[in-house]
């Protein structure tokens, strides 16, 4: 059976494994790094609970093989809190209760911050149209959306400098 | 859901990609966004032995003008189109169908070339490309070749492309003068396939007469289609709802959809006439304003 080296930085640490060309980049972060908060929702690249960003940008990690993502960096929900501190988009959903099941908040999450990213002040309709692709089936996505402005405000709110200049892919 | 085995190669150059195709023959995909392969390799749809990945080639992800024509890499993403202000300006039909191929992740990765070279008539650019009558550049082991788009949807799945040939660009005549496209879309939720959707393009003459008219048809046939014939109506007339309903019903009788999940066959031909309808509407107001 082929194996192929590859090297990934997941969450900021550099990991280095031999794997089967067919290995799922989901497969690899949860069974591989035992990285298991990257959800397997639909497993047809429909429902977007295991959203990670790779290379910044948020992507189904059940609909990329991980030998692709050899040399690129990938986050996933395990790599947003910072010593302790929860990331702004985190507290959000504690906050405005943007999960029920809690499943699809994970995916919901990564795409999150990355549209937060991009677009640090976005309308409500932005965000819906920003987080099509990850799919809840309980809350309605009302208080998601909230979830998401809270955790826009708390970002320009701490880093009013920043805001202004993030952005960009 | 795990794919079956296959052996992995990174082509650092369309040479070495070509290559890899013609040693392993009709046994190899090219993995481009891989966003239609990779689920097709976990059903089992699609066994290929050997992947050919693509993305690390250099040169074919530009979106450019240049003598006359506009210029889009194989491995342009659906982001880039959507955000692409030359695309929102120039060609906003082409933006209107980025926007809706399947989902924000999706594009993330998706590419327009993929999206042509997969055959599948339920894909949204495939329509919108023949209503402009874009061409298609492949590359293969004997060098380079243009394949008018009308040539190059042949079956369900199936391409004018050789198996060891790479869509490298896709040539689309700049928009003349009083002109303007439209694609249109109707899908049961965000992320499917249309159940029938429809693409527009008029090109007026300096009387206000249609000069110009192409249409394109999608998942309403075993492969993308043209309605020729609603096109012929169109041209040399002065535009008007009338002439439009004409049009729009000349193109749903072009159809020949299947019954399924999305729909009976006489609703989504029904769907295809309301699509191309509004498809021609924003066609025309774009136009009056080009």
């Amino acid at each position: 059976m082929e194996r192929v080296p590859i090297q990934l930085t997941v969450n900021g640490q550099l990991y280095q494994a031999e794997v089967e060309p067919r290995m799922l980049l989901v497969h690899f972060i949860r069974d591989v790094l035992n990285l298991t908060g990257t959800h397997i929702g639909c497993d047809t690249t429909s429902c977007g609970a295991c959203t990670v960003l790779w290379d910044g940008r948020p992507v189904k990690s059940c609909t990329v093989f991980a030998v692709q993502a050899d040399g690129g960096e990938i986050l996933t929900v395990e790599g947003l809190e910072r010593d302790g501190q929860l990331h702004p988009v985190q507290e959000g959903f504690w906050e405005e209760h943007g999960l029920q099941c809690g499943f699809c908040t994970p995916g919901m999450m990564m795409t999150a911050v990355a549209l937060l990213q991009e677009n640090p002040d976005p309308s409500e309709e932005e965000i819906r149209k920003a987080i099509a692709g990850n799919l809840c089936r309980c809350t309605g996505y009302v208080n998601i959306v909230k979830a998401i402005q809270y955790a826009a405000r708390k970002m320009r709110e701490t880093a009013p400098a920043a805001a202004g200049i993030a952005g960009g892919e | 859901m795990i794919p079956g085995p296959f052996s992995y190669r990174k082509a650092a150059s369309l040479e070495e990609a070509i290559a890899l195709l013609q040693q392993y023959g009709g046994e190899a995909k090219v993995l481009s966004g891989g966003q239609s392969l990779i689920p097709m390799m976990k059903f089992r749809l699609a066994e290929p032995a050997v992947i050919v990945d693509i993305n690390r080639i250099p040169g074919l992800d530009a979106i450019e003008e240049r003598n006359g024509i506009l210029a889009i890499g194989g491995l342009v993403r659906e982001v880039a189109l959507e955000r692409s202000p030359l695309i929102r300006q120039r060609y906003p039909i082409i933006a209107d169908t980025a926007e809706v191929v399947a989902d924000p992740l999706v594009r993330n990765l998706a590419t327009i070339g993929g999206n042509l070279a997969h055959g599948d008539p339920a894909n949204d650019h495939p329509a919108t490309m023949l209503a402009l009558r874009a061409e298609v550049v492949a590359r293969g082991p004997g060098g380079e070749r243009v394949i008018p788009i009308d040539d190059f949807f042949v079956d369900t799945f199936t391409t004018a492309l050789a198996p060891d040939e790479i869509l490298t660009e896709i040539r689309i005549p700049a928009p003349p003068p009083r002109s303007g496209g439209a694609y249109m879309k109707f899908e049961r939720k965000v992320g499917d396939y249309a159940v029938a959707a429809a693409a527009a393009f008029l090109v007026l003459d300096e009387a206000g007469k249609i000069a110009r008219a192409g249409i394109g048809l999608t998942n309403v046939y075993y492969k993308p289609i043209r309605a020729e014939a609603a096109e012929n109506a169109l041209v040399g007339q002065v535009p008007s709802d009338g002439l439009f309903r004409t049009a729009a019903e000349l193109a749903a009788q072009a159809t020949d959809p299947t019954t399924d999940l999305r729909g009976p066959a006489e609703y989504k031909r029904a769907v295809a006439r309301t699509m191309t309808l509004r498809a021609l509407k924003a066609a025309l107001s774009r136009a009056q304003v080009a």
